[in-house]
């Protein structure tokens, strides 16, 4: 409940903060230098919103994050500052255990113990933090994970359709991952790597603050090369990104076109292009790997010149009695401080990037409202029973396109049957989509027993309208779970009975495992006819006033779709039934015939009179006749 | 399944290590040579900084006084050290990489090999996502473990190397060394071992997680219309939860063993300074050695851990390669003869006693029964039946897509399996009911492979039917069509797949329903001109439409795998009862329902009906 309160206030303010938050997320990441390089990235890759912005609002939307965030962050410092017990214990030792020729022993041993205690105290700080940040991303990111699921479903075909669904199953999953890879290392990387770049500098300035001066000179040019570095290594992981999908598509070619290599001996063909895929893959992969290599070891180097350095320097500030010796030993133990947090900084801002734009994804979804949305409580709950539609002026275009579909009036009486008919193109399946709200007229309205469809609740539109589409799509299960999606309290006998009733027993029965047949990964195993036979059954079972046969039965033999057809109006007598279909021996059998072309409604009337009158309709007849008899 | 670290996966993952090194065996080599200057250099490193602090450092806090020889020395030694670890460091990440690469691309050249030589019946057995997770998720986990290799070698040679350099430098100190490193080590396996079985797990959530996104939304269309959202979250929420929380159980694991490995090593250097200044005390060591073992065991601590590293990418390893194995070992090539079918003239096409099963054994389903009939050269046959019957399953043993379980096909004479690879391919072309596409140019799919002009593609675009659109699309021939087709409709699609076949000018030409998704308008034109252009072909066509089956000679019809009858339509309209049944399916419809009607509209019936007379005459 929570959950979706969330959501839409999340995503009105996103939108309508976004232009203001773009300029002030511009100013405030400047000043940070670690922060700023991400956020560098981030404004260059997309302008929509920086990426502090980004990251604000994307906590926004995950309170299980935020909340105990400043537990755990305290829990941070502890486990930070823990890591210079080493420089002090060493520079202790040598100044005070260590001062005299012999050394002191209890003291040494006293400051070894305190110092072993302060390690333990740093651990445990260390795992209830780690415990801590972990339950917490997770669960943030889960509700993500869901929030971005359902919003998927809630966006409109439209919009759906617009994206590859490889994209969309990324951004609640890869994506998601991305920033919990980021929040729990590389995000707790950069503020365990700065308070200890902090800390490490203070403890030097305390100790001398020349050679802690020398310190920064050293590492000031390559904390600066490194997001340009950075940069070089975000580029060759896209092109790794962008190749191995280019080799999984050439991959897949081989088996998901099985059958058409087979049947044009295209075998070597086909080898060559996955070869080449998959070498220019490996190639990016070396590449990346490459200059991984070389910058990873530059620290080292800048760490040794360091370290050169504070040995030439600390001895002529020993001589002038500047520095103690312990003091400078500790300078080369802190100097390690600053060697971990710059070897891992290319990755850490890589991932940081990563994450970034993961967020800036699954925002991208979260923020797309739906644009034919749920009216969700406002709207009309409507009482079961025979079910009246109308069109009123409708028009229909594509965002940024010419009209599809024009100045459709048009009633559709209880109980009737009707059939669309028209050529590809024709506005026919427009018409479907607007019917069942798949998507909304931009002029005129379409409404349901007197309500526009706008109005109405989708719990109770769905219930009442129901499409079975082409494709007759099947989800990986048994035939059984297939049709009980329909209703999901379906008992088996229901589902029996409804095969019966739709005439399809003997179908039922000629299959081997009967209602125990898996249909395969999107129903694969069937053939094209079988799926629409199953898509049907399971509309069916749904039990829907108004049933829309969206070319549902186009692969199936002509015996079968005939006695589907009766079957279908004698169990829907008091429903109605709208179909469009290439095969014109549906509209001989409707009560109204809707011929549509170029977008408009051109005819309409009982198919008798139709086919007298000269125009689409006879054309098409005339064609179907000499197709389906000659 | 291997999930945990046990003896066994040890062995097992060795020996898949073992392969990539006798694979790669010049990249492994200088990979670890790489790798062992870094090992070497990394002691050496603080060695120099020890030998720094006691021959400069104190002697100038000591006396006051600097010699400037040694001064630079040190800092050579220093510096020096540096660039060859560097050196080493850099060597070893690019080689490293290079082999697991390497061994990656090898392993997914190999597999999908083996997927383009296997029969189509292997890939029946198969589902497609797991061969899909074979060539890029499993080829990744088989070699995972090359990444850390290198380095882990060059750690036993640190640790060999320090081991020594500690010895010589003082027993006792060793002695501390000799404690605490082991423990890191076992440490180390045990964490892996607790970490790896919960970490496969999360792997599998994450894969299952996946895989409902991916079944949900491409299903978005019925979930959408049946208004299922809330049960499609339902069932995703379930999953991620659970996926949540073997994350945070993996996260325990992590959150415990992490600080505990960080903790050691420090302990150790605290205890090398309580021992050492006991040891200096007495004499043994003096300050610089000291230094450099505190040093050592600071620089040491991370690197220790890429033996863990190693451990933990094992079992998925094993897992990963021993699937790869499966497919790589698979058998059942389909083997060809050496016959060739070469002739300019249709061919001649016999189907003998052919049965086929999907699967074997108890989950044997039989779809074909004894078919047997003749297709002419030259003729064009008809295949006729219900949904679910057997026709497209014939149709692929037509040209050798599959081998019949019993029963023989053969063209011109010759048993299909007699004839050399490609003979069949040559003489036969198939368009299948599902089309598939490839991500190339309009020509490239229409050619697969063939050299043919462009004259030639347009000729056989334009008995597709599919010349006008390919004219409008933004570079005719040249423009890319994207995956699978997907900037197409269905429509297209299936021109350009029977463009594809008919530029080959076959001998035998076979259509699987390949027009259902084509206007009938247009269908009617490509019938035509196939029937005007096919002079030189066998035809076999799958079909329900009396436009189709009225261009054949002869119409075979199939009803549950068997040959019910075969005739010409006319022969079979009349004794066969099933055929006549499904072809006049439409016409008794509506005769039926005429016939029903006639009290309110009598008159305009009969006229309908002398109107179809006239047509099916």
């Amino acid at each position: 409940m929570s959950a979706q309160a969330g959501s839409t206030a999340g995503s009105t303010a996103g939108s309508t903060a976004g232009s203001t938050e773009e300029s002030t997320g511009r100013l405030e990441a400047r000043p940070t230098a670690q922060a700023g390089a991400a956020a560098g990235q981030g404004l260059r890759v997309d302008g929509d919103r920086s990426a502090l912005a980004t990251i604000r609002h994307g906590l926004s939307l995950t309170p299980e994050f935020r909340k105990g965030l400043l537990g755990t962050l305290a829990l941070a410092v502890v486990a930070t500052v823990g890591k210079i017990i080493v420089p002090i214990a060493v520079q202790q030792t040598i100044d005070t255990g260590l001062k005299t020729g012999t050394p002191d022993i209890p003291y040494i041993v006293r400051a070894v113990l305190i110092c072993a205690a302060a390690v333990v105290l740093t651990a445990l700080a260390a795992y209830v933090m780690n415990v801590r940040l972990y339950k917490a991303t997770e669960s943030s990111l889960a509700t993500l994970r869901v929030r971005g699921f359902r919003h998927v479903h809630d966006l409109s075909v439209l919009t759906q359709n617009s994206e590859r669904r490889g994209a969309l199953v990324s951004r609640v999953t890869n994506d998601v991952d991305q920033i919990s890879t980021f929040m729990q290392w590389g995000g707790l990387m950069i503020i365990v790597s700065l308070g200890q770049l902090f800390v490490a500098s203070v403890l030097m300035f305390v100790y001398s603050w020349q050679l802690t001066l020398l310190v920064w000179v050293c590492f000031i040019p390559l904390m600066i090369a490194l997001p340009r570095f950075q940069r070089l290594l975000s580029r060759a992981y896209t092109a790794v990104r962008e190749r191995t999908g280019d080799m999984l598509a050439a991959v897949s070619e081989s088996v998901v076109g099985a059958t058409v290599i087979r049947a044009y001996a295209s075998e070597r063909r086909t080898a060559e292009r996955v070869d080449t895929a998959v070498d220019a893959n490996k190639a990016a992969q070396v590449r990346a790997q490459t200059i991984v290599g070389f910058v990873f070891p530059l620290t080292e180097i800048v760490a040794a010149v360091a370290i050169a350095g504070i040995v030439l320097l600390g001895v002529r500030l020993g001589l002038s009695h500047d520095i103690t010796a312990g003091r400078l030993v500790a300078f080369l133990f802190l100097v390690t401080l600053f060697v971990s947090p710059l070897q891992t900084a290319t990755e850490v801002l890589n991932e940081a990037q990563n994450a970034v734009a993961g967020w800036r994804r699954i925002l991208g979804v979260l923020d797309t409202p739906p644009d034919v949305a749920d009216p969700g409580e406002r709207g009309a709950e409507l009482p079961r029973g025979p079910i009246s539609v109308a069109f009123e002026d409708v028009e229909f275009a594509y965002p940024g396109g010419a009209p599809v579909l024009r100045g459709v009036n048009v009633e559709i009486p209880p109980r009737s049957r009707v059939a669309v008919v028209g050529e590809t193109g024709s506005g026919k399946t427009t018409f479907a989509k607007l019917l069942t709200r798949l998507m909304d007229p931009v002029a005129g309205r379409v409404t349901v027993d007197g309500y526009d469809l706008r109005d109405v609740r989708f719990s109770s539109l769905r219930e009442r309208i129901v499409m079975v589409p082409q494709d007759g799509f099947l989800f990986d299960g048994t035939l059984e779970e297939n049709i009980r999606y329909g209703k999901p309290s379906a008992t088996r006998d229901e589902i029996r009975l409804a095969l019966t009733e739709l005439g399809l027993a003997d179908w039922l029965e000629g299959l081997p495992a009967g209602l125990e047949t898996p249909v395969g990964q999107r129903g694969e195993s069937l053939s094209a006819g079988e799926r629409q036979l199953v898509a049907l059954a399971r509309a069916y079972l749904a039990d829907p006033d108004l049933l829309l046969l969206d070319e549902a039965t186009s692969a199936v033999d002509p015996a079968t779709e005939v006695r589907l057809a009766r079957a279908l109006e004698g169990v829907t007598r008091g429903r109605t039934a709208v179909s469009i279909a290439h095969r014109l021996s549906t509209a001989e059998n409707a009560d109204e015939v809707l011929v549509f072309d170029a977008g408009r409604l051109v005819q309409r009337g009982p198919h008798a009179e139709l086919v007298k009158e000269p125009g689409v309709y006879a054309d098409l007849h005339a064609s179907w006749v000499s197709a389906a008899r000659s | 399944m291997a999930s945990k670290v046990t003896s066994a996966v040890m062995r097992q993952g060795l020996r898949v290590l073992g392969v990539a090194i006798r694979t790669e065996k010049a990249v492994f080599a200088s990979a670890v040579v790489a790798s062992a200057l870094y090992g070497g250099m990394t002691v050496a490193s603080a060695w120099a900084l020890g030998w720094a602090t006691q021959n400069v450092v104190l002697p100038a806090f000591a006396t006051g006084r600097v010699v400037a020889g040694t001064v630079w020395t040190g800092v050579l030694f220093i510096v020096g050290t540096a660039l060859l670890k560097a050196l080493g460091v850099a060597g070893r990440r690019i080689l490293a990489g290079v082999m697991q690469y390497r061994m990656q691309a090898r392993s997914r050249r190999e597999v999908t090999k083996q997927y383009l030589r296997l029969p189509l019946s292997w890939h029946h057995r198969h589902p497609t996502g797991q061969l899909l997770s074979n060539a890029s998720s499993d080829a990744e986990a088989a070699w995972a473990p090359l990444a850390p290799l290198p380095m882990a070698v060059g750690v036993v040679v640190m640790l060999v190397t320090a081991a020594v350099a500690i010895l010589f430098t003082d027993v006792m100190l060793a002695l501390v060394g000799f404690l605490i490193f082991p423990a890191i080590a076992v440490l180390n396996l045990v964490y892996q071992r607790r970490l790896s079985p919960l970490a496969t797990r999360a792997q599998q959530l994450r894969a299952e997680v996946s895989e409902i996104a991916h079944e949900s939304f491409d299903g978005a269309l019925v979930v959408k219309t049946l208004g299922r959202e809330a049960l499609e979250t339902e069932r995703f929420r379930r999953r991620a939860h659970e996926l949540r929380d073997a994350n945070i159980a993996v996260g325990r694991v992590r959150g415990l063993f992490d600080p505990m490995l960080e903790a050691l090593p420090t302990l150790g250097v605290l205890a090398v300074l309580a021992m050492g200044a006991v040891r200096l005390s007495g004499g043994s060591i003096d300050s610089g050695d000291l230094v450099q073992v505190a040093y050592l065991f600071t620089l040491l601590a991370f690197p220790i851990r890429a033996l863990g590293w190693v451990l933990a990418e094992l079992p998925r390893s094993v897992v990963g390669w021993e699937r790869v194995r499966a497919v790589l070992e698979a058998t059942g090539s389909m083997d060809y003869g050496e016959a060739r079918a070469e002739s300019a003239a249709p061919a001649a096409l016999e189907v003998r006693g052919v049965s086929y099963a999907y699967g074997e054994g108890d989950t044997a389903a039989p779809v074909l029964h004894d078919v047997t009939f003749d297709v002419p050269a030259g003729r064009t046959v008809a295949l006729v039946g219900p949904t679910g019957s057997g026709k497209s399953t014939l149709v692929q043993l037509l040209v050798r897509l599959v081998d019949p379980g019993s029963g023989r096909v053969l063209l011109d004479g010759t048993d299909l399996r007699e004839l050399a690879y490609g003979e069949t391919a040559a003489a036969a072309a198939l368009v299948p009911q599902q089309t598939f596409l490839f991500d190339d140019t309009v020509r490239g799919n229409v050619a697969l492979g063939l050299e043919v002009s462009d004259e030639d593609v347009w000729a056989a675009l334009r008995l597709a039917q599919a010349d006008g659109f390919v004219a409008s699309l933004g570079s005719g021939l040249d423009t890319r069509i994207g995956e699978r087709g997907a900037s197409l409709s269905g429509g297209q699609r299936q021109r350009l797949a029977l463009a594809r076949a008919v530029v080959r000018r076959p001998r035998l030409l076979i259509l699987d329903d390949a027009t259902s998704s084509v206007d009938p308008q247009v269908e009617a034109k490509i019938l035509y001109g196939l029937r005007d252009a096919a002079e030189q072909a066998t035809v076999v066509v799958v079909a329900y439409r009396m436009a189709t089956i009225a261009l054949a000679d002869e119409v075979v019809y199939l009803d549950r795998g068997r040959v019910v009858d075969r005739g010409t339509h006319e022969e079979l309209l009349g004794r066969c009862e099933g055929y006549r049944n499904l072809v006049t399916a439409y016409e008794r419809e509506e005769a039926e329902r005429a016939a029903i009607d006639v009290p309110a509209s009598g008159g305009e019936v009969a006229a309908g009906e002398a109107e179809e007379e006239e047509v099916s005459a």
